[in-house]
């Protein structure tokens, strides 16, 4: 039995990277998981390599996941894959801009949003509402119909 | 049900500041405990920036004189900024509660070095605590207040870059503290460090740490896992994660109050165990310790004393594994922001192909490309006074290509020293100061400073003024430019500069467009 899930998201300063882990720690949260999100933060507003690890399970000690055991790799940029992919397990999860519809977007700040839906479809222990509602929770009204409707792109 | 909440060790801290009623936080903001006082104050605390760690540490100093229960907050390197106070508080200790929060960066994240700042407790001599989570963030915090004013000490509060920022879970308490009580006692033969003093002081300072050190083998902050008689583990803060990770089988020894050892404690858990490892970041300080006082542990190679350590280096460090270690894919490095002030200035200098002594700052960036401008950088302030060496010793044709190159928070640092220095013991040749005065804290996330018109909490402060202040100083010559919308003038000005004896300060004045974005949010 695997005990701990272990999730990356990865990009560039500015993409909303933390954001989109941010949403994803707080909705673990919500369903009483022991959680832990581990990011460095320092000069990422000059668009330098940025990720976020988040592991979940019944007890998690490290915040940092063993290099080669990421279950689940989000790269919002494509030439940060190559940076983290070593990072994967064998058989774990590559999420990648390839994958998605990002030219359906009404709004390319959202794509951080449909990046959580892609995700989204993997993580069948949550339940989309639950999603939706911490997305609401966490952004500004103004922007709540644009990040729904990319987070139901994302999750097809 | 008991409220939890996902706090990363900065915002726990804050909230077990608030919770114990801390009277006053000051610091300097610092890569990675920046957000500590920002946090403290959103929760209502009374929390300020002071214009570097020095003086931070002093007017904590002054509250805790007062009986107050204050917070000093920095990152490492500012602890050695702070040592001087720090070195002889330790000696008179405080009747009020005084905590400092060093927050060490292991892995040079965002720092200059990785200094293990566990060696300021020995050296300076006072008690340590390192949390390990969000959850003993908020606990120790509370418990180096409880520490501080019971042997009446100032307490270091060490955390790592990983227990700053990670995310975990807290249970925050929810009874009512008690607030500290305010009634100043004048003590000169406790405050006052005069030789006299000074000796007894030192005397009972080294009492007082034979007393924690006893009051930490009792147990209050060691946790002891018996799981295995093969191999036992003892950690130190985030290590000690690791190591839970790395061997679930093994045998744990954890520490929080880590100065002064609770040295019978590990003794006897070594002794518990065919063979017992140190799992520590950084320096090799509690294995030599051990070794020091005859307990038989096993520390890690030297090569684990570079960067952070993991989950995997902690698996390699126990299987003995000294192969070299795959070196990371780089990533994209860091960029001065599309439409940063500071880029125009150092097209400037790099186009007169000027020697540049550097500062600390978003604008360090400018010895990367495309400008590969910064010829040196050491420390906070250091740029001023290290090109007026430069000056002072070379040659005059190359002495006059020597610019100094500083930030406007760096500058209200420990940078206006140099200016001091500057006209005090003038170079032959001059010297041209450039301050970038991009009017915030940039590189650390937007703080205010002494000359932003700002307090932390955001409300409207006295603003002091470089020009005001450099002028009555007695420099030759203050300028006050655009290099974005005047660059041409700005070329013009550096060279003319450049070409006398004067001693002359430049100052690129140009809003930083994050800080912009902060201010317009408000
Ligand atoms: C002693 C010390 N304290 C704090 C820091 C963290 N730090 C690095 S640069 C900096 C200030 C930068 O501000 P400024 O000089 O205004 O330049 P900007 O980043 O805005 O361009 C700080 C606080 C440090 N490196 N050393
Ligand atoms: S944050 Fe401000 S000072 Fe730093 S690079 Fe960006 S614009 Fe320049």
């Amino acid at each position: 039995m695997k005990k701990v899930t272990n999730i990356i998201f990865a990009g560039l300063g500015g993409q909303g990277v933390l954001k989109a882990s941010d949403i994803l720690a707080e909705i673990l949260f919500t369903l009483d998981y022991d959680v832990k999100k581990s990011e460095v933060h320092g000069m990422s507003q000059r668009g330098g390599s940025v990720s976020s690890e988040i592991r979940f399970g019944a007890e998690v000690f490290s915040p940092m996941i063993p290099h080669g055991e990421t279950d689940y790799l989000v790269v919002l940029e494509p030439t940060q894959v190559e940076v983290n992919i070593s990072k994967l397990r064998e058989g774990g999860i590559l999420i990648t801009p390839a994958d998605l519809p990002l030219d359906k977007l009404s709004n390319p700040k959202a794509a951080n949003t449909m990046f959580l839906g892609a995700l989204s479809k993997h993580l069948t222990e949550i339940p989309e509402e639950r999603f939706i509602e911490v997305i609401k929770r966490f952004l500004p009204e103004k922007v709540h119909e644009v990040n729904i409707e990319a987070f139901k792109l994302g999750r097809g | 049900m008991t409220k939890k909440l996902l706090l990363s060790g900065n915002e726990a801290v804050a909230m077990a500041a608030q919770y114990c009623k801390v009277n006053l936080g000051v610091g300097y903001p610092g890569t990675p405990s920046s957000e500590i006082l920002d946090e403290f104050s959103k929760l209502g605390g009374k929390a300020e920036w002071a214009p570097n760690e020095k003086t931070a540490l002093e007017v904590a100093i002054g509250g805790a004189f007062a009986k107050g229960r204050t917070l000093a907050t920095m990152k490492h390197v500012g602890v050695n900024v702070a040592a001087d106070p720090l070195f002889t508080i330790a000696y008179s200790g405080v009747p009020g509660g005084l905590v400092l929060i060093s927050a060490d960066d292991p892995g040079l994240a965002s720092s200059q070095n990785e200094q293990d700042n566990r060696r300021y407790a020995i050296s300076a001599g006072v008690p340590m605590f390192e949390p390990a989570s969000s959850q003993e963030c908020y606990d120790f915090l509370i418990k180096a207040f409880e520490l501080s004013e019971k042997f009446k000490t100032l307490v270091l509060f060490r955390m790592t870059t990983r227990v700053c920022h990670s995310k975990t879970l807290v249970v925050p308490r929810e009874d009512d503290y008690p607030a500290a009580v305010i009634n100043y006692e004048k003590d000169a033969k406790s405050n006052v460090m005069i030789p006299a003093y000074a000796r007894i002081a030192h005397r009972k300072m080294r009492n007082r740490l034979a007393e924690i050190a006893e009051l930490n083998e009792a147990g209050e902050f060691i946790v002891e896992k018996m799981r295995s008689s093969e191999i036992g583990i003892i950690a130190t803060g985030i290590s000690y994660m690791h190591a839970e990770d790395a061997a679930p089988e093994a045998s744990i020894l954890k520490l929080g109050l880590t100065y002064p050892l609770p040295l019978e404690r590990i003794r006897n858990f070594a002794s518990k165990v065919k063979k017992c490892y140190v799992i520590e970041e950084g320096d090799p300080i509690v294995t030599e310790t051990c070794l020091a006082n005859g307990i038989q542990v096993v520390g890690k190679n030297e090569i684990y004393r570079y960067g952070e350590l993991n989950v995997n280096r902690v698996r390699r460090i126990l299987s003995g594994d000294v192969t070299p270690e795959a070196a990371p894919v780089p990533g994209k490095p860091p960029q001065l922001c599309v439409g940063c002030p500071h880029r125009k200035s150092y097209e400037g200098m790099k186009a007169l192909d000027l020697i540049v002594a550097g500062d600390i700052g978003c604008y360090t960036l400018g010895v990367l490309p495309p400008y590969e401008a910064v010829h040196t950088c050491v420390c906070m302030g250091a740029s001023i006074t290290t090109g007026l060496g430069m000056r002072h010793v070379m040659a005059e044709e190359q002495a006059r290509k020597v610019v100094s190159v500083i930030g406007d928070s760096t500058f209200w640092h420990t940078g206006i020293n140099g200016i001091v220095e500057m006209v005090y013991n003038r170079p032959a040749t001059g010297h041209v100061v450039i301050i970038l005065d991009n009017s915030i804290t940039a590189m650390t996330g937007m703080q205010e400073h002494a000359g932003t018109g700002f307090h932390l909490d955001n409300s409207p402060s006295k603003k002091l003024v470089i020009e005001d202040v450099v002028k009555a100083m007695g420099v030759d010559n203050v300028d006050i430019i655009d290099s974005t919308a005047e660059y041409d003038a700005y070329c013009e000005l550096l060279k003319k500069r450049l070409a006398s004896n004067d001693l002359s300060v430049i100052i690129v004045r140009r809003p930083c467009i994050l800080g912009m974005v902060k201010r317009k949010g408000k």
